[in-house]
């Protein structure tokens, strides 16, 4: 019981941080039929500017752990959701008309240059988070501990993902982009700004996505130049599995994918961990080819 | 003149549909577009949207150039379109449509007034305000479709076949509120596939054939030139 708790818990953080990341695939999916391929990059990229944030502004040491991390988080947010901006404006936007392969192809040269960038500034060595930023001290849920790190995860993770919610289903700019996603050229007559959609979607994804990559420092304690290759394969994965142009799809495809994972990781195999996440979803797929919530297929890569 | 198109030349690809169409519009006018399909008729109302960008000539409004304006800043200046196959947002519900269309207004109090004005003109959609555009019927998106484009308070509405699909009866309660729309002050240029309909309800009518107006004068007129009774009235 103790561990399956533990197991569920640790799959629920995960989880979250896989819908993060997801939600920026499954938004930009949604308005522009495109797989965001260099996304993963920002969630590294997000990882970094984490790190160097923390440790040259030594912000936590001056307003305490919880605030510092907070303010911290905002920042990454936004330059990550900078960089969003930039990377539509000059690797898609250009080839909105083009044929849609030419566009995906933008998307792998832009996740190799962001990579590579990252490297070059940062080389290809291990970065470790500082591990004194919070409380060790465990929290008491149900009698069994549990890492408060791992809480403030799950609950930062939902928080946004609620806040998003409502942005996307009760603002005017949350409709208009739900109306981009269903029918661009209809929008438009609405007189809707679509370019300036697009750019809501590609800052907000990001930015969702650049919290994730400073989440994950924060909670493994290390990080390299690669790893968006994985979380940005997972979180494809989540946004699949609920059904990708579908934002309640991602977060339950995210937190289901985190606890799966955690849990086969326990019960059946850990080195199995990454095949039960695709088994799952290749099953998934079979029986609802247009994911948990999804109305769409993907048709299209 | 509130509407006047100059030798509006449009190409998609290497292929040109509009071969240097010229018309005008005066203010509080209904004026029909005639054409069979493929003539070039959505083309045209989709230029005037800046939903599709003319490879020459100019489309003024108010001495406005339309054609160098985005859709959006088009739909600020007042024009707005109910566009051919309806395309309302499916997964989104009728109000949430029905908002949408005002989306180029930032006037709370003008928006609710709007649209207490358009669930009086079509009570069905008032009725049905929470259920899914996608769950409508043909005719109810039809509504749907013009009441969303009356959201943005345009002087000038474009509808794109709104009969298209409809049963008769329909047909004559859209054309009916199209007058009424007209008669509040709204100027209305209308596509239309069943001409004898349209002719009946516009003041002046256009006929477009493969991308050239062959004809254009007054309604009346229309109805009784040979041309037009045979090609498009079915002859009698």
């Amino acid at each position: 019981m103790e561990q399956f708790f533990q197991q569920l818990t640790n799959g629920l953080a995960v989880g979250g941080i896989y819908a993060l990341i997801a939600l920026g695939y499954t938004m930009v999916y949604g308005v522009l039929k495109l797989i965001n391929f260099a996304h993963g990059d920002l969630f590294t990229i997000g990882a970094y500017l984490g790190l160097t944030l923390l440790t040259s502004l030594a912000l936590t040491d001056h307003v305490g752990g919880f605030l510092g991390i907070g303010v911290l988080a905002l920042m990454v947010m936004g330059l990550v959701g900078i960089i969003g901006i930039l990377l539509e404006r000059i690797a898609y936007r250009p080839l909105r008309e083009s044929p849609r392969l030419s566009a995906v192809v933008s998307a792998l040269g832009a996740s190799i240059f962001f990579q590579n960038a990252i490297m070059l500034v940062y080389g290809a060595k291990f970065y470790v988070y500082p591990q004194d930023l919070l409380p060790k001290s465990p929290v008491f849920i149900f009698g069994m501990p549990v890492p408060l790190m791992r809480i403030l995860i799950l609950v930062a993770s939902v928080v946004m993902m609620i806040s998003l919610y409502l942005f996307v289903q009760k603002t005017r700019i949350g409709t208009a982009i739900r109306a981009a996603a269903i029918d661009q050229g209809a929008a438009r007559l609405m007189g809707i700004d679509v370019n300036r959609v697009i750019m809501i979607v590609f800052c907000i994804g990001p930015a969702l996505g650049g919290v994730a990559g400073m989440m994950v420092g924060i909670y493994y304690g290390q990080i390299n130049f690669t790893m968006g290759w994985n979380y940005g394969l997972k979180a494809f994965t989540a946004a699949i599995l609920g059904g990708i142009g579908n934002i309640p799809g991602a977060m339950v495809g995210g937190l289901l994918l985190g606890v799966i994972e955690a849990l086969g990781a326990a019960y059946i195999s850990m080195a199995w961990k990454d095949a039960i996440a695709f088994v799952v979803l290749i099953l998934i797929l079979i029986v609802r080819p247009t994911g948990l919530l999804g109305e769409r297929v993907a048709e299209k890569i | 003149m509130l509407l006047a198109i100059n030798d509006l030349h449009v190409r998609y690809g290497n292929v040109e549909v509009l071969h240097g169409i010229s018309l005008h519009v005066a203010e509080g006018e209904i004026v029909t577009i005639l054409g069979a399909n493929g003539a070039g008729k959505s083309t045209t109302l989709l230029s005037i949207s800046g939903l599709v960008r003319p490879s020459e000539g100019e489309i003024l409004f108010d001495g406005l150039a339309l054609h160098k304006l985005a859709a959006h800043q088009v739909v600020q200046a007042r024009i707005s379109q109910s566009p051919e196959g309806r395309r309302v947002f499916g997964t989104l519900t009728v109000e949430e449509n029905i908002n949408l269309g005002a989306f180029s207004i930032r006037d709370k109090a003008k928006i609710a007034r709007t649209r207490t004005w358009i669930y009086d003109l079509f009570p069905r959609l008032a009725e049905r305000r929470q259920q899914l555009a996608g769950t409508l019927s043909g005719g109810e998106q039809q509504m749907l479709a013009i009441g969303r484009a009356l959201m943005s308070d345009p002087k000038l509405l474009l509808l794109d076949e709104p009969s298209l699909g409809l049963a008769p009866l329909l047909v004559r309660a859209i054309f009916d509120t199209i007058r009424t729309i007209n008669a509040s002050g709204v100027t209305v240029v209308l596509v239309e596939q069943n001409a004898k309909a349209a002719l009946k309800l516009a003041h002046r009518g256009y006929v477009l054939e493969v991308g050239r107006i062959i004809l254009h004068g007054e309604s009346k007129d229309l109805l009784t030139n040979p041309e037009v009774r045979n090609a498009y009235l079915g002859g009698s």
